[in-house]
């Protein structure tokens, strides 16, 4: 019986256990409902909680850990020459065995162990799904048939309901600490495989990044180097000339229609610049790779500069564009909450519009606009996209805006993927870069909120 | 002595105004380029906006009309069926590619010799065979018939069409050759090449050949993702923005709650897909590719979202509410359920729509977890492996063939339209449901 039956079954269960609790609410009253302490519909759900949750409950957890834990039977009964090979031929050997039970195509004709054990997973597999079916049904309808039992009039029905639906929404909200633990973890375990490897001084301060790692140890450049100082300065070129582009146009945007333009003109314009963060990385990629990168090579190449066609230059202004929204969004935020007497007492002075936003309203909001700036450069770093598709993979150490550079995101995507087996140094040098990126941006919005919360409290 | 008579010289009397307004001139003139500055500001953003729309709408516009080939196919029933029973096992198998290259032979005598019939052959898509399959397949009676169908034309025959190839130039930096170009004005003289509404477009999945490449498998696999995505975030977004708002303690535990879920919505999604890829894939065992995993990763990016515009729906309805549904006896709870949360639903839907389509756009989580695979099949469930709209964006912008730029385009088109669709959903939503207490 597979999971989605058995999940319609207990489902089917819930609601009769609901239907039930509530008839047995009215009999036990006698016909005077108001001797009951809670509404009728509470006893049935009280009964239909503890018919459906434990048993879905139980079902989540048995569906999650099942795979692992046959696996591991599986394994263990191999013979012990089938099961020393090493770690990563033993996966190899356990995908051919799912395969086989999948009734997929597998690597290699497979020896009689395999089948064996091919044979025992599908055996465990059938055990595991019939025991879970009979533990599942067994919990729901004990689960229904003890609360059923001991419903009384007196009880407190509705108390115990919501007790629990209590409880179920702290679980929903910790999903958001759980995501987090969970990125924590996952990129922690892997990168402290990856330092194991590597060297962390070697990782954050090395020049040199090739992380090919060869098949056999006598290739040449089977080492792979790991240095990353090229990868984090591509990243910060292409992200000082997206802010190059962004803040200004998102700064003086942002002061035009918060302090210049007229109404109708800011209902038009600020929603169409709203639109530029709303349109998918992927189509900023592409026009980035084959409009922008092609346009500046060629013109480059007319005035007689040499432009990569995967320069920094066209990824960054591409970035800078996506930007503006986030940065005129935000300083327009901040500049509203900069209050009139200010301004109107720059006025009252003589100053002119221009000079009241300049020496004074500009001063004002300046933590603010800065913790947006921040915001933006955090948004530019874990930028993926347009990276990936007008960046290059070279990873040179230069300044020079023309050339070909690469960027911290785009060797996590080109690490990743494809097939990996996932012990080698090469793809978990991904995680650990992933790692420095979650830090990085972390710090950044940390900081950047930490900057607007304290500025704001200035007017409050 | 000089700087004696400076200094001795008695100043001209002038009053503070007549400074003022000599330096009125420079400061109008400052003022003016300042609000010059603002204007060309927005200029250039909403240029930028405007190009990018132009680029990609000029780009891609062609795409949904594919030059076609009109060929008269003798359907001989001595070449499909020699056993005569109509066996839809033995039509299946029928040689129809033997009988489109006959049917450009008959029409070319001209083209001798094994590489000039090669390149007559490529005049015409690789689909060509499967299409007349299936028109056979469906009505076996026009076996024995010369069947007159439109067939797509190769990619190359279909950029010449559209102005995209050169025609001049020497012949072997040409895609087409003269004889190619000979037949084809022959075919286009004779009526035989027709560009036509590209129905492949809108209903195939990937494919190597651009003629015969669609969206619609990467659709479908968009589709299941955003629908696990919805049936996961919806729910637990609106349950915790529910507990945050109305029923937990401010404490450090629930700060900590607040923290993280908006420190969450600054992580770069692309660390979403390194989770995904570690903690869903790895540890848990899901299938690659799969657009449940896609949605899983998809959920926990959205949750930020929903639960923040879930609270600010939450917290608009006045508190007078609540109070009388207390004051009548009901439980928190139940004001909560039956008072406050159905005056709050529609700006928790529009925020949710506004996440749904913040995840149709995401691409870089999805890359991680294996959704990048060509995948030339409909998907057929949320198991199944499969891309998602903006991954078969990436990946036809890497393919090198010209025809795959218009394809591209247009289906990023497509994916402005549904996005653009969404949020004027939420846009009307708002309109229409917005309450002033």
């Amino acid at each position: 019986m597979s999971a989605p039956l058995l999940i319609m079954l207990l489902l089917v269960l819930t609601s009769l256990a609901y239907q039930l609790g509530r008839k047995r609410a009215f009999a036990v009253a006698q016909g005077r409902l108001r001797t009951l302490h809670s509404l009728p519909s509470y006893y049935g759900l009280y009964v239909a909680i503890w018919c459906g949750l434990p048993a879905l409950i139980l079902l989540g957890v048995w569906v999650s850990f099942e795979d692992a834990l046959i696996t591991r039977l599986v394994v263990d009964a191999l013979p012990d020459d089938v099961r020393n090979v090493g770690a990563d031929r033993l996966t190899l050997v356990v995908n051919d065995i799912r395969n086989l039970v999948r009734g997929s195509i597998v690597s290699s004709t497979p020896d009689a162990a395999i089948l064996a054990a091919a044979d025992r997973y599908r055996g465990l597999q059938t055990i595991s799904h019939a025991a879970m079916f009979v533990v599942a049904v067994a919990v729901a309808v004990v689960g229904a048939a003890m609360t059923l039992t001991r419903i009384r009039p007196h009880q407190r029905a509705r108390n115990a309901v919501e007790r629990i639906l209590l409880w179920l929404l702290i679980a929903c909200s910790m999903v958001a600490i759980l995501t987090t633990v969970g990125i924590v973890l996952s990129v922690l375990f892997e990168s402290i495989r990856f330092f194991q490897a590597v060297p962390v001084t070697e990782f954050l301060f090395g020049t040199e990044w090739s992380p090919q790692t060869a098949i056999r140890a006598d290739q040449v450049g089977s080492s792979g180097a790991f240095g990353a100082v090229p990868l984090f300065a591509g990243t910060l070129l292409i992200t000082v000339i997206a802010m190059l582009v962004a803040v200004p146009i998102g700064l003086m945007s942002a002061i035009y229609l918060s302090e210049y333009a007229g109404a109708r003109l800011r209902a038009f314009a600020k929603p169409a610049l709203e639109v530029l963060a709303g349109i998918p990385t992927v189509v900023y990629g592409f026009f980035a790779a084959l409009m922008v990168a092609p346009f500046l090579r060629d013109n480059g190449a007319q005035i007689g500069l040499t432009i990569a066609s995967e320069s920094a230059l066209a990824a960054g202004l591409v970035m800078g564009i996506m930007i503006i929204p986030f940065v005129s969004s935000l300083s327009d935020d901040v500049m509203n909450a900069v209050p009139q007497s200010l301004r109107d007492g720059a006025y009252g002075m003589g100053a002119t519009q221009a000079e009241t936003i300049r020496k004074v309203l500009f001063p004002a909001a300046l933590p603010g606009i800065v913790g947006a700036v921040l915001l933006a450069v955090s948004r530019a770093v874990g930028e993926t996209m347009i990276v990936v598709m007008a960046a290059g993979l070279a990873a040179n150490l230069t300044a020079n805006p023309f050339q070909a550079v690469t960027t911290v995101t785009v060797q996590i995507v080109t690490l990743l993927i494809g097939d990996q087996e996932f012990d080698s140094p090469k793809t978990l040098a991904a995680f650990a870069l992933g790692l420095i990126l979650f830090l990085v941006t972390l710090a950044l919005n940390v900081v950047a909120l930490y900057i607007v919360r304290k500025y704001r409290e200035q007017y409050d | 002595m000089t700087e004696a008579a400076v200094l001795t010289a008695p100043r001209p009397p002038r009053r503070n105004v007549e400074a003022i307004m000599a330096g009125m001139p420079r400061r109008r003139a400052a003022e003016r380029r300042f609000r010059l500055y603002g204007r060309l500001a927005i200029g250039l953003g909403l240029a930028f906006l405007v190009l990018l729309f132009a680029s990609i709408v000029s780009n891609g516009y062609t795409a949904f009309w594919q030059t076609h080939v009109r060929l008269d196919i003798p359907l001989e029933a001595a070449a499909l069926d020699p056993d005569g029973k109509r066996d839809p096992d033995a039509l299946r198998r029928a040689d129809y590619g033997g009988l489109v290259k006959q049917t450009l032979r008959g029409m070319f005598p001209d083209a001798t010799g094994r590489s000039e019939r090669i390149a007559l052959y490529g005049l015409v898509s690789n689909g060509a065979a499967f299409e007349i399959r299936d028109r056979v397949l469906a009505d076996p009676s026009l076996i024995g018939r010369t069947l007159s169908v439109w067939v797509p034309a190769d990619d190359d025959v279909d950029m010449l069409m559209k102005g995209n190839l050169e025609r001049a130039g020497p012949e072997k930096d040409r895609r087409l050759k003269d004889n190619q170009l000979r037949w084809i004005d022959q075919l286009a003289a004779d009526g035989r090449l027709e560009k036509r509404f590209n129905v492949d477009f809108f209903t195939r999945g990937d494919s190597r050949d651009p003629e015969l490449a669609g969206i619609w498998g990467a659709a479908v696999g968009s589709i299941y993702t955003l629908l696990v995505t919805l049936l996961l975030s919806f729910p637990l977004g609106v349950a915790a923005a529910v507990y945050l708002e109305e029923f937990a303690p401010r404490n450090r535990w629930t700060d900590l709650i607040e923290v993280n879920i908006n420190n969450l919505a600054a992580v770069p999604s692309i660390v979403f897909g390194l989770l995904g890829l570690a903690v869903f894939i790895n540890f848990f065992g899901l299938p690659r590719s799969a657009p449940v995993v896609g949605g899983l990763v998809l959920t926990l990016m959205t949750l930020p979202t929903i639960i923040i515009a879930s609270r600010a729906a939450l917290k608009s309805v006045p508190p007078s509410i609540r109070e009388a549904a207390l004051g009548i006896g009901a439980s928190p709870q139940q004001a909560m359920m039956y008072h406050v949360l159905p005056l709050a639903m529609p700006g928790m839907l529009t925020g949710t729509i506004i996440g749904m389509a913040q995840a149709l756009g995401e691409t870089a989580p999805l890359l991680m977890i294996g959704m990048v695979a060509f995948i030339a099949d409909i998907p057929g469930g949320a198991l199944d492996p499969a891309t998602a709209l903006p991954v078969q964006i990436y990946l036809w912008a890497d393919s090198p063939e010209r025809a795959y730029v218009e394809r591209t385009s247009a289906a990023i088109m497509m994916l402005l339209a549904f996005l653009i669709a969404m949020n004027l959903v939420a846009v009307l939503m708002r309109r229409r449901f917005e309450k002033r207490w």
